[in-house]
């Protein structure tokens, strides 16, 4: 009996914490999809008479949506696979090679992870600006086409696929850039993948940045772009609520598909530091 | 050849496998590094030129007397205090009863983890509205207990309550999983030996579980604090671009961001920078020394 009313509250606790995490999201499509009376209305009311989605076209004809859009997949996609690159390749170098300064070369790197990129942003901005390039999608993306932290997590990974196979790739004739490519990156794809999705879900949903080294309009990722149209959508919560599930989706619907890579590269790379 | 002396030609290999990376984080990650440091003491910078003509401790003097910069250290302090301990308690809590169900805890732990994919600026916006003084949610509901409406976003008293409930929301999923990978690693065999000896559930909890479980508390608690310390989007978009209702929203990077784009006092931002490097890395060294101590592994 006891451990019966234990399970209860349980899932008593833990629906309760679900409702209030999921309120938001339900509450951001409900608006999105009202008349504006509707949206003031008290009591609130939570399914609309008549689902308006009018709104979604209404916020796409107020501001360039559909060019934030294009602007965040094109950033997000190149930053990505950009990064993944650079990322194998000195991830290989750092597991499967010796060199000269090999120790020094690392301690530097995870020194550096521990510094705020936020205090980074100043002498970047400046020289992107000496490159001419504020304002340009090559300040969207060309500092972000390397990260230190994907190395470290592809370098652990790497580490850990047995030597023998390397040797037996050896045997075979196989360059390093072919084992590299055609052996080492297929087994660790869970690995890539994890990294993968978080890297798209961090570069989708990236602020500061773009906001600092862009001012053109037909610049802007998604968010920045959010973040203008507060201003010109004024209290028409429908359109804003519309355009804000406009952002947010994409991302929801990547983590509904692709959940399990995502915990598990949080589970390795969040564990670590 | 991890048994292989390194020679000229492993190395020169190295680098080309290197080189893509060395030359994007030297560039954007290591000089930039150094040259915040040097930009702090730039007092006398012309940013078109990139021409320093005068140098000196000026900066920091600057903002250790600007009543600014005092509130932004005090907001963030705040924000830390406010949101780490609630949100490893809560993360905690959550992780150990999904520890404890089969039943759905498949479909509880994706709700959880949800908010983690949103973009916080997106997302700020629906709490924007969810916190509106008239028509929102929120005082809707407290409506029904018979509290009168507050101004979340508008009142300097709340602004800062309300920008800790959404971050708490929005930082919960990440932890959880965490925690739920370390309950997971905890051996079975540790609790049937408590068992034999007699141990109830609250004794197992406070001998078995949160001793092993410290690894892990004490990696979710420094994540917290070092990404607290940094807190911007949210404070941005929550408030509409503006730090708050007098500045009650006000952090150390917001102002870093405010002294560098909207008054281009390089110098400054620069110097408030290298405040927050040193803060986290006190932080960082207190907890090492500390768990060293306390933390059981």
């Amino acid at each position: 009996m006891k451990v019966k009313i234990a399970m209860v509250l349980r899932y008593v606790i833990l629906i309760l914490g679900g409702i209030i995490m999921l309120m938001p999201f339900l509450w951001m499509l409900s608006t999105s999809l009202k008349t504006q009376p509707e949206t003031v209305k008290i009591p609130p009311i939570w399914i609309p008479k008549q689902l308006q989605f009018s709104n979604y076209i209404d916020a796409f004809k107020a501001a360039p949506f559909a060019q934030y859009f294009l602007n965040s997949v094109f950033v997000t996609t190149v930053t990505t696979v950009g990064q993944l690159f650079t990322s194998i390749l000195a991830a290989f170098a750092f597991s499967r090679l010796n060199f000269y300064g090999k120790n020094i070369i690392f301690v530097i790197f995870l020194g550096t992870m521990m510094v705020p990129v936020e205090m980074l942003i100043i002498p970047n901005f400046v020289t992107l600006s000496k490159l001419h390039l504020v304002n340009t999608y090559a300040a969207l993306i060309v500092p972000w086409l390397a990260s230190f932290f994907t190395v470290f997590t592809l370098r652990q990974n790497f580490q850990s696929v047995p030597d023998q196979l390397y040797y037996a790739a050896k045997i075979d004739g196989a360059s390093d850039w072919h084992y590299l490519w055609h052996v080492l990156v297929p087994i660790s794809k869970s690995t890539i993948t994890a990294v993968t999705v978080l890297q798209v879900i961090g570069s989708w949903n990236s602020f500061m940045w773009p906001l600092i080294v862009t001012n053109s309009e037909n610049l802007r990722t998604l968010p920045v772009g959010l973040q203008a149209f507060t201003g010109d959508a004024g209290t028409n919560y429908a359109q804003l609520m519309a355009a804000s599930t406009f952002v947010i989706l994409p991302m929801v619907i990547l983590y509904l598909f692709l959940q399990k890579y995502i915990i598990a590269g949080i589970s390795k790379t969040g564990l670590k530091g | 050849m991890l048994n292989e002396k390194p020679t000229l030609k492993s190395t020169g290999k190295a680098f080309l496998y290197l080189l893509p990376m060395l030359l994007i984080t030297v560039t954007f990650n290591i000089y930039p590094i150094i040259k915040s440091f040097m930009m702090s003491f730039y007092t006398k910078y012309d940013f078109f030129t990139d021409k320093v003509s005068k140098i000196g401790w000026d900066n920091f003097t600057y903002i250790f007397n600007d009543p600014d910069f005092h509130i932004a250290v005090k907001n963030t302090l705040i924000f830390v205090v406010g949101v780490v301990p609630l949100t490893v308690i809560i993360s905690l809590v959550i992780a150990l009863l999904l520890n404890r169900i089969k039943w759905l805890s498949g479909l509880f732990r994706t709700v959880y983890f949800l908010p983690f994919v949103t973009s916080t600026v997106a997302i700020a916006q629906v709490w924007h509205w969810i916190y509106n003084s008239d028509y929102g949610l929120l005082n809707y509901f407290l409506s029904l207990f018979g509290v009168n409406p507050i101004s979340w976003l508008e009142s300097p008293k709340y602004a800062m309550l309300s920008l800790i409930i959404m971050s708490i929301w929005k930082n919960l999923g990440f932890n959880i999983v965490l925690f739920l990978v370390g309950l997971n690693n905890i051996n079975e065999r540790y609790y049937q030996a408590a068992k034999i000896d007699g141990a109830n559930s609250w004794h197992q909890f406070t001998n078995v579980t949160l001793p092993l479980l410290s690894p892990i508390t004490f990696l979710v608690t420094i994540n917290g604090v070092i990404g607290s310390f940094k807190a911007f989007d949210q404070i941005f978009a929550l408030f509409n671009g503006n730090p708050g209702p007098s500045k009650s929203a006000l952090t150390i990077v917001y102002y870093l961001y405010q002294k560098f784009y909207t008054e281009w006092k390089y110098g400054i931002a620069a110097a408030s920078g290298v405040v927050l490097f040193f803060m986290i890395l006190l932080v960082t060294v207190i907890q090492l020394s500390y768990s060293k101590k306390h933390v059981h592994y």
